[in-house]
């Protein structure tokens, strides 16, 4: 397992395009919104709502890497190598999830960082809003890994690099408050897991934990359904499959 | 424990109403280089895929090295190698780095590691690429990179499908001398659609066509069988139904 979450961060972390969408892109956009935020009296633009709020977006490019990856590995015929060597379901699971769960601490640690440096005030908070990423962070994950079962290298792209940034973006309540849209829409964007992973990351922030079991149990309800489903698909579907 | 490396009872792949594979038997001995000749949809790398534990049969058995696909594929495991038709080597990953990953794939210690990946380094002459990525070689550097990770288990029994497609007549030669190398060391199941890559490796040939073995022997036995003096001539009269 050791061996192979090696392999995953090795792939992952030398190719220059994720490095910018892994860590340079959520940068950008939280450095966007702060300037748009200087110059808006709006609450929402403020750091202490957006640190949470892109630290949950930067996670759906880890459902993006996770995506693309086990899409490339099925492709390539290299999946199906590693089947017929005596490595377990275990080994193939965590050696892809492990490393980019840790590359999510990593997003998110940068996140804080450069917002303490815009000016969010140091709290011990900020390093719990780190480790409670955690969930969140196997839901994208797992996401991305049942994407890259189920689809080509191309459509799993497109899902998760467009389509599971997009509902990320518009339903997480990071670009804007749901309450002005309303109706069918925020209904919608509180069936999802989105707009409670970031609610919780808030939370956390503010130290008000106990305000937000509602939303950690949300996010902890999409978090083992999609960690089954991609556990189910890896151990029925794909060797059905090749 | 059997004679035989390979031994094939009545195996039968069906998906849905189609038959891949129908009722193959087939005997294949410890170090032969056997190939499985056939056109596209033959049945070959559906064989393949049976005996490497990569899918079940809808019927029949087949031992490795005496252990069943159906019962102790765990075993059976444990003593091939498969290089796939296409070349899925870690694409990011240096030569090197993927020797490696298929040693800890095996769970060998750091100073076995070593020894293993200069003995598949000189048996495949791969030092001048050790330090390139993967992704970066070309196609034939790629194959020969897709043997040795199959290499890599000291595997009792080699599956080489289609090792040769898509490449060039140059990079083509230099692959069979590394497989030629190799016969007499390790058992070799080959399936190929190239006559010629048949006739040239292997001790013997069998003919498949809709699933079913047509032909089975060497090169020179199903020459006379047919009545030809071209091996391509004797293909097409079996395939063709000719040589009853």
């Amino acid at each position: 397992m050791i061996t192979f979450a090696k392999r995953t961060t090795l792939e992952i972390i030398r190719d220059p395009i994720n490095l910018f969408f892994g860590l340079l892109f959520p940068v950008i956009i939280l450095l966007l919104l702060r300037t748009i935020g200087s110059h808006t009296p709006a609450e929402l633009f403020s750091l202490d709502s957006l640190a949470p709020g892109i630290s949950v977006f930067g996670l759906s490019f880890m459902a993006l890497f996770s995506a693309t990856l086990v899409a490339k590995d099925r492709e390539s015929a290299f999946l199906q190598r590693l089947y017929t060597t005596p490595l377990k379901n275990t080994d193939y699971i965590l050696g892809y999830l492990l490393p980019l769960i840790a590359m999510s601490f990593l997003q998110c640690a940068v996140m804080y960082l450069v917002s303490l440096l815009l000016g969010l005030k140091w709290s011990v908070q900020i390093l719990l809003c780190i480790v409670a990423i955690f969930p969140a962070a196997v839901f994208f994950v797992s996401v991305g890994m049942c994407c890259g079962c189920l689809f080509s290298v191309k459509q799993a792209s497109g899902i998760c690099g467009a389509l599971l940034t997009n509902l990320t973006a518009w339903l997480s309540g990071v670009w804007f408050d749901l309450k002005l849209v309303g109706g069918w829409f925020q209904k919608i964007a509180e069936c999802l897991p989105f707009v409670h992973a970031v609610k919780f990351q808030q939370a956390v922030l503010n130290g008000s934990i106990e305000n937000a079991m509602n939303d950690l149990y949300w996010v902890l309800g999409y978090t083992a359904a999609g960690l089954l489903l991609a556990v189910l698909l890896f151990t029925t579907h794909e060797r059905a499959k090749s | 424990m059997s004679e035989y490396a390979i031994e094939i009872k009545n195996l039968q792949k069906k998906y849905g109403r189609q038959t891949a594979v129908e009722g193959l038997n087939l005997t294949i001995e410890k170090g032969e280089l056997f190939s499985l000749l056939g056109v596209n949809g033959a049945g070959k790398t559906t064989t393949m895929k049976m005996l490497s534990g990569l899918c079940l049969p809808s019927g029949g058995d087949a031992t490795l090295c005496g252990y069943s696909i159906l019962r102790d594929v765990g075993e059976v495991k444990k003593r091939i190698g498969v290089s796939p038709q296409e070349t899925s080597v870690a694409q990011n990953l240096t030569v090197l780095e993927n020797l490696e990953f298929m040693c800890g794939v095996y769970g060998f210690h750091k100073e076995k590691t070593r020894e293993k990946i200069d003995e598949i380094t000189e048996k495949l002459q791969l030092k001048e690429v050790l330090k390139k990525r993967a992704g970066k070689l070309s196609g034939g550097w790629q194959r020969r990179l897709s043997i040795a990770l199959a290499l890599i288990g000291d595997p009792e029994i080699l599956f080489l499908d289609e090792p040769t497609l898509g490449l060039d007549v140059l990079a083509r030669s230099e692959l069979w001398t590394v497989i030629r190398a190799l016969k007499g060391k390790v058992t070799v199941l080959l399936t190929t659609h190239y006559m010629e890559e048949a006739q040239e490796l292997s001790d013997r040939i069998g003919i498949m066509k809709d699933g079913k073995l047509l032909a089975l022997g060497t090169a020179e036995e199903l020459k006379a069988l047919t009545n030809t003096k071209k091996f391509e001539d004797a293909f097409i009269a079996i395939v063709k139904g000719e040589s009853r």
